[in-house]
């Protein structure tokens, strides 16, 4: 019985090895998965969607914007980004998290807020903000305790950056 | 198969007998733990919560342990006088100096008798401070963060075991020394002990508003020894008693030579007289070398000053300041009960409890009924003083504590038991088996003006049979006791961290509500703080590498380091970049010669590395912080010392 089992153990680490060994041959690094056609259904990856009729899950359920940006918000609101949210976002490129540029052309205000404020709650509950947790590694995005006009202001923000 | 039905028959066989003996319970009403509802009663079902706080000291482990009552459930070891590699305590740069004393650094102590801030003789819930007895130190506890925030260390000191009382607006912590010393230190032979050695108590201030301690003044005594104390409160306000053992000042074989006298003295000090003295410049400035260690919320970070003097008292400069009372049989509790008019002496080597009166004490003072004196401090006659005895036929009585409803509750050491007894009447109304040889016992806010007379927990010595067996060593057991009621109920035995000498407890909903969540990265003041990513950098300062990191679910910025060399001295200054409650980040680096750091949300910590080998060596974050923890990770390249390489420091290439 044990033999059997030791045997098919060889005999699978043999095809692990030979496989690693091939992929090593041709590519120089291992890369696992990527060969083997996985059946995606071509669907838009979450950071890509366009979602502004959903205002997510929260305490958050109106908001409507000023036409004008108030600039005192924006200015604490970009010192607020740098110490609580800089760490994992990045206004040039895609990071941890996703790139807040343009976010008010993806996301609803209320969306954005409620993410900021809950953002366990919103990955538990909304469709969204699963798919963007499974899309950026499974990386949850971290409560950093901020009041409702602490992220009003980080919105504020984000809609300077476009 | 016959195996499986083995284990089948023996299963039914051990239930018909559980089920047997849970009927023989019923029948009998039976009492002890093995009652359902004593069950009940400390059951705390999962996801509520513990009705009490209970610190108790630890010991041994130089440590304050936090417990819930009744459930018996260990919260926290707080680090307090020994270096604790779970946190950094003691270990990281910033708290390093908190166990800094005239000898050096002395990373342990023996935590003896925790003490709850009090206001108007309740307890306030703002500190909790604990003694060290080896080398003589207090300690205060935050009980907003539940940190270590400041040790001042006693000079003129040695066991420093009649520590750390409050008086009842915590205007004082008050330290008495345990042995007897030459004061000032000096070189002299043992046996000229008598009438050379001298005992200090020392009064130590508390800044109402921030806590800190000063050394306002110590009282020169005779060279007893000074066991315990209490404060006085409500009309003996002003007062502190302390018990002494040794007036025979014997220096050898005190086994023998110290229980000779049928009669020791708690010694009674009426410190608003001295403070009054000391106010109007009275005093004696004498040198002295002693640390002040003070953490600074704010920065992080604690610092130590040396103090170079303290002022001394001679109580025979301040008539009517100090007298003794004598009490049977050396002595070991004294306590106070919730009104301050009886002051309890519990003879260790007696069967009885001697009970003092405060207006008697008054009157027999104001009379001047003295029995002579000892080293010109004037001794009240003991039948002048006596309130009562309580004749409990027990044996090695040491401490007691109060459910202000009028009872005492005191432990017997030899013969391992709790004895209730009535204040006034002296009538011993109940008394219950402890398991086994109980030393201090606690009733939350049992030396207080106003006790919570709900629990009594006996701290016992030895446990033998009490658990399983973990080899020769085993943690102490403690035991829990219903007092609602005329009768004790015995609920539920648990253990304890080290070894538990005296606890102090407090309702939960003291503490818990204003309990700290987190460090603001907006308040943190450390030098080396990074409170935004863009400010990690790494910078070299001759041998010195100063690594500016911040870290948050779930990578350290930077990760990457290259150009330091062997020989350097890395510093690793980490702020936790996160703003929620319990999302600790750990960092331990390969090879270090010292501990990890555990670093709270907004806070700051340093680490030193000194890399002895070139190669490329790996740090990780140690606290499970998140999905992503194990990739929680990064590299330090060491090149050789005389590498020319650049500092360079990434994130993701960055």
């Amino acid at each position: 019985m044990t033999r059997i089992i030791k045997l098919t153990f060889l005999l699978l680490l043999g095809i692990l090895v030979s496989c690693g060994g091939k992929e090593e041959k041709k590519k120089g690094e291992i890369q696992i998965g990527k060969n083997s056609k996985v059946e995606t259904k071509n669907e838009t990856p979450a950071s890509k969607r366009i979602t502004l009729d959903n205002k997510g899950v929260g305490k958050i359920k109106s908001l409507t914007l000023d036409a004008t940006i108030d600039n005192a918000m924006v200015e604490r609101g970009a010192a607020l980004f740098k110490t609580n949210c800089a760490a994992c976002h990045k206004i040039d490129k895609r990071f941890i998290g996703p790139n807040p540029t343009g976010i008010l052309k993806r996301r609803s205000p209320e969306w954005i807020m409620n993410m900021i404020l809950d953002p366990k709650l919103m990955t538990e509950e909304d469709q969204c903000a699963k798919d963007l947790l499974i899309e950026f590694n499974g990386a949850a995005m971290a409560n950093q305790n901020m009041t409702e006009a602490q992220a009003r202001d980080i919105l504020e923000y984000f809609r300077t950056l476009k | 198969m016959i195996k499986y039905k083995f284990q089948l028959g023996s299963l039914f066989i051990a239930l018909m007998l559980l089920t047997s003996c849970g009927n023989n319970n019923g029948q009998k009403g039976s009492s002890g733990a093995l009652n359902s509802s004593a069950a009940e009663k400390v059951y705390v079902a999962p996801g509520e919560q513990d009705e009490f706080y209970a610190f108790m000291s630890g010991g041994y482990s130089g440590n304050l342990t936090v417990y819930g009552l009744p459930s018996g459930r260990m919260f926290k070891e707080i680090p307090v006088f020994s270096q604790f590699p779970t946190s950094g305590y003691g270990y990281s740069e910033e708290t390093k100096p908190m166990l800094q004393t005239s000898h050096g650094f002395v990373p342990w102590d023996d935590s003896h008798h925790p003490d709850i801030s009090q206001t108007n003789g309740e307890l306030d819930g703002r500190w909790i401070f604990i003694n060290g007895n080896n080398t003589p130190r207090i300690a205060r506890i935050s009980l907003t963060t539940f940190e270590t925030e400041e040790i001042i260390e006693v000079p003129n000191s040695a066991g420093n075991h009649s520590s750390s009382f409050v008086t009842e607006n915590t205007e004082y912590v008050v330290a008495g020394t345990r042995f007897s010393v030459p004061i000032p230190q000096r070189d002299m032979p043992i046996n000229e002990y008598k009438g050379n050695f001298k005992g200090s108590l020392s009064f130590i201030s508390v800044d109402p508003e921030h806590g800190h301690m000063d050394i306002k003044f110590q009282i020169i005594m005779p060279g007893f020894n000074y066991d315990l104390s209490h404060p006085g409160r409500g009309k003996s306000h002003g007062w502190f008693f302390f018990t002494t053992y040794n007036t025979e000042e014997a220096s050898t074989l005190q086994e023998v030579n110290a229980s000779q006298n049928d009669k020791d003295f708690i010694a009674a000090i009426n410190w608003k007289k001295i403070e009054a003295y000391v106010n109007n410049g009275g005093g004696t400035k004498m040198p002295a070398n002693y640390a002040h260690n003070v953490y600074d919320e704010g920065t992080h970070t604690a610092t130590t000053t040396m103090k170079k003097e303290v002022l001394t008292v001679n109580p025979l400069d301040v008539p009517g300041a100090v007298y003794f009372l004598p009490t049977p049989k050396s002595p070991h509790g004294c306590d106070v009960d919730p009104s301050g008019q009886y002051i309890i002496g519990n003879g260790k080597l007696s069967a009885d409890l001697t009970v003092h009166s405060f207006d008697r004490m008054i009157e027999a003072i104001e009379g001047k009924k003295f029995d002579g004196e000892a080293y010109g401090i004037p001794i009240l006659k003991f039948e002048d003083v006596l309130a009562g005895t309580v004749k409990s036929g027990g044996l090695g009585p040491l401490h007691t504590e109060f459910d202000g409803k009028g009872n005492a509750y005191t432990t017997f050491f030899i013969s391992s038991e709790v004895v209730k007894w009535k204040l006034g009447t002296w009538e011993v109304i109940d008394r219950k088996p402890t398991y086994y040889s109980v030393g201090h016992l606690m009733i939350p806010g049992g030396n207080s003006a106003k006790p919570f007379g709900k629990y009594v927990v006996a701290l016992n010595k030895i446990t033998k049979d009490r658990y399983l067996p973990t080899g020769p060593e085993m943690e102490h057991s403690a035991q829990i006791y219903d007092i609602s009621g005329e009768k004790m109920e015995l609920l539920y035995d648990f253990p304890t961290h080290g070894e538990p000498h005296y606890a102090a407890g407090c309702p939960a909903s003291l503490l818990a509500p204003k309990s700290k969540k987190l460090y603001r990265l907006d308040e943190n003041k450390h030098p080396y703080a990074v409170t935004s990513p863009d400010q990690a950098k790494v910078v070299r300062n001759g041998k010195e590498v100063h690594v500016y990191m911040s870290t948050i679910r779930s990578h350290f910025t930077p990760d990457n380091i290259e150009g330091v060399k062997v020989g350097d001295k890395v510093y690793f200054h980490i702020t936790n970049q996160e703003q929620d409650f319990d999302v600790p980040h750990g960092f331990a680096m390969i090879g270090q010669n010292t501990s990890e750091l555990l670093i709270m949300p907004g806070q700051t910590k340093t680490s030193v590395w000194e890399p002895k080998q070139v190669g490329v060596w790996p740090f990780y974050c140690t606290d499970f912080c998140s999905a992503l923890h194990q990739e929680m990770q990064g590299y330090v390249r060491v090149s050789p010392a005389n590498s020319d390489l650049e500092l360079s420091w990434s994130l993701g290439g960055d």
